[in-house]
């Protein structure tokens, strides 16, 4: 059926090609809602931890790398940035700046996830691990565990996240340079762009929460 | 295009390979159809096992072990593979494009990925039971228990995960289709109340399904890793796993029960030949029920050592959802009222789903009070009151709409005595079985326990017997199918006079159902004006 309308710039069943963009975006807005909606069950689990065991968040809060944690803070929202100007790159008809910007927004990716990386190596290494294979015994705190347990698992779903960002952005830049896009057609542009924000948005709050908290 | 517009979507490509990777809303409602009723059947078996295991106090015919094993994937897969994909699945896949003038939903191919992603989730549940240990939590998995147990759980969990996400992406679907997709003249207050119900549906497997994905994941890191969430030795809570499931799985009852009602509503006008009584308030008060929903999911937990406030709380917002129930009960009857009824079987269906229904919600507001759910807690009066919502409702409608469909998905006439017969069947057997379980429970008798006193026998055994009848009722059912599929008078346009979109297109459906996009004029019920006005 496709092939028949390859002519097309829009499905079949679309009567035009903004009328399959406004289609879309309902569509990528309900998906960053359940995106929301996934974490909040971690959001809540952790606000109710933390006003069981203040002391030991507090105290288990300092053995995460604050300078790590902000220069990650930094390079995602350069990152959203970027990715905001490769859309207004594309909107302007100027893929050659939409393809730079995207792969400023693809390393910025990956420098996060190696200062994660980094980060979890430490953590490793000082047996501040989740749960059951929590091995520290410098903290006083009971149940420090706990602590690490939201750490890696709340930190460990955004990194699976930043990972699909990175693919999704990689498909882009393919398609850029590949000329699928211009200003009247550049809906996976948008739609990757909007998810890259909401990975961001995610950061935004797991930062103060773990790094943070007081 | 233009010669395979007038062609049915059977004939309009052939294969099976066009079939599995059919972009066809209609098509892929058809692989819903087949997928979920054989679910039920599986369920339904297991259900019978359930049932036959407790005809005498002590070992009938399985082991306790295989009791837990038995009544966990009764319930697991009812709820997971057949009562939440079915109706979306099936009847809102083939009809809500239809309905509202559109010639696909708004994202095909994210519609077939929806239903792989029911089959994968499928496959990831049998694997485990295949490789060994089955679950025996209960579908609703409730640490401790789940953690500890030497079954295979994670294997459950990561199924019904993929699961839900199957649902998350029909809803997702169906709310950018309504939006988008509606024909010319087709307001939002022209929609047919099906169409609303799906909606509604939809709003609630966006919202609430991603926090049963990550509670599930969460129980799954449990498991692996030993995270100490719901673990008291790690400083966890376990009772915030229900929390956390509830949260999702009261509004997954919804998700189960709107769409129901969404058929009921369409059943009932074409076979008054009426318009709905009050078509507001039945659209609101399916939005309505779908947004107290969230409010109510402690309720499953008045015995789990909540704060009075909270069950006080969550004691009035269950009292809140009878409110819109009662909206659309009342607007049903008062639909009837002086209506030229035809008792065809989904009218049938759809009347015996005002008893059975009745019977269900009314049951639900003795469990939402305090006083007397400390009594009823964990007994055969929940499970008898679940079903009557579940399969009384929900079942019951389905059915009423696989009837009421029937003509236009195969373009056969079904044989209208075998639907009576099976009507009959089913409405005394289900109203024996379950009728026996809320005097079990008044009277004390624990759910999914394997033994029980000698006193519970006598109910025991007419529940049991009841169970049968059941079964006789749904193999009566399948045969009309698939008799009237393949042997079936042929189904002309609008066999029922109805003044829905659906029927104003050929039986079965043009590929992109209607040769020439419609332009709708009135309202979904206006009978007394002619169709094409």
């Amino acid at each position: 059926m496709s092939s028949t309308h390859a002519k097309l710039d829009h499905a079949h069943h679309f009567n035009s090609a903004d009328h399959e963009f406004a289609a879309g975006k309902i569509g990528m807005w309900l998906f960053l809602v359940t995106e929301i909606m996934l974490f909040s069950g971690l959001f809540v689990g952790y606000g109710i931890f933390h006003y069981i065991y203040p002391e030991m968040f507090r105290e288990a809060h300092h053995e995460l790398n604050k300078v790590l944690g902000s220069i990650n803070t930094i390079v995602l929202l350069s990152s959203s940035l970027t990715m905001a100007l490769a859309i207004n790159a594309i909107q302007r008809d100027k893929p050659e700046l939409a393809k730079k910007m995207l792969a400023f927004t693809f390393l910025c990716a990956c420098t996060f996830l190696c200062i994660k990386f980094f980060e979890y190596s430490h953590k490793f290494h000082e047996g501040l691990l989740p749960g059951k294979f929590y091995s520290n015994t410098e903290l006083k705190a009971p149940n420090a565990a706990l602590f690490f347990s939201f750490y890696f698992v709340m930190t460990g779903i955004h990194g699976i996240h930043v990972l699909i960002g990175m693919a999704c952005i990689a498909w882009i830049y393919i398609r850029v340079n590949r000329g699928d896009f211009d200003s009247h057609h550049y809906n996976a542009v948008e739609f990757v762009g909007l998810y890259w924000h909401i990975v961001d948005l995610v950061w935004i709050f797991l930062f103060p929460l773990l790094y943070l908290v007081v | 295009m233009s010669h395979a517009a007038n062609v049915n979507f059977y004939k309009a490509s052939s294969g099976l390979k066009n079939w599995l990777i059919t972009l066809d809303h209609k098509r892929i409602g058809i692989l819903y159809l087949y997928t979920t009723l054989l679910s039920f059947v599986i369920g339904g078996i297991f259900a019978l096992l359930v049932r036959l295991e407790l005809f005498t106090p002590g070992p009938t015919i399985m082991s306790q072990q295989n009791y837990n094993r038995a009544f966990t994937l009764h319930g697991a897969i009812m709820v997971f593979w057949f009562i939440i994909p079915a109706v979306p699945g099936i009847l809102g896949n083939f009809f809500l494009p239809i309905m509202i003038g559109a010639k696909d939903v708004a994202f095909p191919k994210l519609n077939l990925l929806s239903y792989y992603l029911l089959i994968l989730g499928m496959a990831v549940n049998l694997y485990g039971l295949m490789a060994g240990n089955g679950a025996d939590t209960g579908w609703t998995f409730y640490t401790p228990y789940s953690i500890r147990t030497g079954a295979n759980v994670v294997s459950m969990v990561l199924g019904v995960f993929l699961m839900g996400f199957s649902s998350i992406l029909t809803g997702l679907n169906f709310i950018a289709t309504t939006h988008t997709l509606r024909c010319p003249g087709m307001t939002w207050f022209r929609m047919p109340l099906f169409v609303w119900a799906i909606y509604a549906t939809a709003v609630l497997q966006v919202f609430a399904t991603p926090v049963i994905g990550i509670t599930l994941l969460l129980l799954a890191a449990e498991r692996f890793l030993g995270i100490g969430f719901f673990d008291p030795k790690l400083g966890g809570d376990p009772v915030l796993f229900q929390h956390f499931f509830w949260f999702y799985s009261h509004p997954a009852v919804y998700i189960m029960i709107l769409p129901g009602m969404g058929i009921i509503s369409e059943v009932l006008t074409t076979f008054s030949q009426k318009t709905i009584f009050g078509y507001k308030a039945v659209a609101a008060s399916s939005l309505g029920l779908a947004f107290v929903s969230f409010l109510v999911w402690g309720h499953h937990m008045f015995t789990s050592g909540q704060s009075l406030v909270a069950n006080f709380l969550f004691s009035l917002f269950t009292m809140a959802t009878a409110v819109p129930s009662a909206v659309k009960m009342f607007n049903w009857v008062a639909t009837l009222y002086k209506g030229s009824i035809s008792l065809k079987t989904p009218m049938l269906f759809a009347l015996g789903f005002l008893f059975t229904f009745a019977i269900g919600g009314l049951t639900g507001i003795f469990l939402g009070a305090l006083s007397i759910d400390m009594h009823f807690q964990a007994t055969y009066f929940v499970v008898a009151h679940f079903h009557y919502v579940m399969m009384g409702g929900t079942v019951v409608a389905f059915f009423a709409g696989l009837y009421y469909w029937f003509p236009k998905m195969t373009g056969k006439m079904y044989n209208e005595m075998l639907g009576r017969v099976n009507f009959v069947l089913f409405f005394i057997g289900f109203n024996i079985t379950f009728m026996a379980q809320f005097v079990l429970g008044v009277n004390g008798m624990p759910r999914r326990y394997y033994d029980y006193l000698p006193k519970y026998t006598g109910w025991n055994q007419v529940s049991t017997v009841g169970s049968w009848i059941i079964a006789l009722s749904v193999i009566v059912m399948l045969f009309n199918f698939i008799w009237s599929a393949l042997h079936g008078e042929k189904a002309p346009m609008n066999p029922w006079n109805s003044k829905g979109l659906e029927w104003t297109t050929q039986s079965p459906p043009v590929l992109e159902n209607f040769e020439h996009t419609p332009t709708v004029t009135a309202g979904p019920y206006e009978y007394g004006t002619p169709v094409h006005a």
